[in-house]
């Protein structure tokens, strides 16, 4: 069973994520211990909630570096919503806030109902075009994901549907968005593969296999 | 537009109201949740219809259970009313929490989980009953009492405090399956900027055709009397509302 550590900064819902793991058939380790989570043969880099907070709970454990760490050692890596973002060198959530900067580029709000946009935070079901030529560990997990496919969003923030690092995309609003991006080792999800259904227990599926 | 399957609970039963009012046992919680999850649903909502009686919520450990194979958003509401109360919901295995009593009594508790877990997580619940002058009041307390607020200017507070989204219940229409509260749903679109979610009195796939004659649709529907009674599955639902556009099919 390949087992997958969970990193616990005090933030999302874990419980969740352990869960879908058990059901794909991996072993999951929620932990706040470096060296725990290291251990593991991948890991999940959870995230909800606000990008500034979470960086901050992040860092004030050090678990910041785990991440950092499982990217220089190319453990397969596997972040979700805020987890994605924090990814990124910046975002603009409730002020200016430092991201861990492994991924370039910045995050940055949907145009709003005011603006003639969209009702926030995008909560939908919606599908996703991968790119053409995935590679790395993005080409694995959107191996599975067909025009049929759905995933679970729930955000008011996003990466850019044109940032270099874009591995599939997605459209709120009219508004093209960053549904998942990729680099090498490291996978990211704006949507909750772990509240997706079928459709998000096989993209576990292909992460822990 | 999602499809939301509604689960009122008392007593370790699912149970089900007319006008929210003369409960009748449907069946368990987990075996149902896990039911509607496979059948299509794109997210669960508890409610606890009793817990503002005994001032707790007490479908935590139904929760705990039901994440265990359901993989599919929960909203957990009835009775939370501190932010105690929403930890546990959340480490429960809740993802949202629907506030509605203890908003009317307390608005900055609002802000407060907006604040701790993010605004995603928090959700203002109103149950609306139309006044015969045509507008609607808020009640709290299971539909029991008016809560002497005007839907319209409490749906703004809510959202200005930071409630992700709104779940509007129509007291009229619940149980009912006489179809939604249109006039409802149009004037609360028209002054709150966050996605919605209805409930009330889905019945059949007409029900479905009426919102698109709406200016615009709402975020989500709940369901519970039709899926409860076996009226219709979420699968069925969905695939009427893909028919009608009602879905994004295209990335």
């Amino acid at each position: 069973m390949t087992t997958v550590g969970i990193i616990d900064y005090g933030v999302g819902n874990l419980r969740s994520v352990a869960n879908a793991l058990n059901h794909v058939g991996a072993q999951p380790i929620i932990s706040g211990d470096a060296e725990t989570l290291m251990r593991c043969e991948r890991i999940i880099f959870p995230g909800v909630g606000a990008f500034g907070h979470s960086m901050e709970t992040l860092c004030e454990r050090g678990l910041h570096q785990v991440v950092l760490d499982a990217v220089a050692v190319r453990k397969p890596l596997l972040a979700i919503c805020v987890g994605m973002q924090m990814l990124f060198e910046r975002s603009t959530e409730f002020g200016e806030h430092e991201g861990l900067s492994i991924l370039s580029g910045g995050i940055g709000k949907f145009e709003t109902a005011d603006a003639n946009g969209a009702r926030l935070p995008n909560v939908n079901w919606l599908p996703i075009l991968p790119a053409a030529n995935p590679d790395g560990l993005a080409a694995k997990l959107l191996s599975r994901v067909t025009h049929r496919s759905r995933f679970y969003f729930d955000h008011s923030y996003h990466a850019s549907s044109s940032n270099p690092h874009t591995t599939a995309t997605s459209h709120y609003a009219g508004q093209p968005f960053a549904a998942a991006v990729g680099k090498g080792s490291v996978f990211a999800a704006q949507f909750h593969p772990e509240k997706s259904g079928p459709d998000g227990l096989n993209l576990l599926k292909a992460f822990v296999s | 537009m999602r499809i939301i399957a509604r689960l009122d609970v008392k007593n370790d039963w699912v149970i089900k109201g007319i006008q929210m009012e003369g409960l009748r046992k449907v069946g368990a919680p987990v075996e149902l949740a896990t039911a509607y999850y496979e059948a299509g649903a794109h997210e669960l909502v508890f409610m606890d219809a009793v817990a503002s009686l005994y001032d707790r919520n007490t479908l935590f450990h139904i929760i705990e259970q039901a994440c265990e194979k359901v993989f599919i958003p929960i909203t957990i509401g009835g009775g939370l009313r501190t932010l105690e109360d929403v930890s546990s919901a959340l480490f429960a295995g809740a993802d949202k929490v629907a506030i509605n009593t203890a908003a009317v009594k307390n608005l900055p508790l609002i802000t407060e989980i907006a604040n701790r877990f993010g605004s995603q997580c928090v959700i203002g619940s109103i149950e609306a009953k139309q006044q015969s002058d045509g507008s609607w009041q808020a009640y709290v307390d299971n539909g029991r009492e008016p809560a002497g607020l005007d839907v319209l200017e409490w749906v703004q507070q809510l959202e200005a405090a930071g409630a992700g989204e709104i779940l509007l219940t129509s007291v009229d229409r619940d149980g009912t399956c006489r179809g939604f509260d249109l006039e409802l749903l149009t004037a609360v679109t028209a002054v709150t900027t966050r996605p919605l979610i209805l409930s009330g009195g889905y019945g059949r796939a007409e029900h479905l055709q009426a919102l698109s004659d709406c200016p615009e649709l709402p975020g989500a529907i709940a369901v519970a009397s039709a899926f409860h009674y076996n009226q219709a599955t979420p699968r069925e639902i969905v695939r009427t509302a893909e028919s009608l556009g009602q879905m994004e099919t295209a990335a």
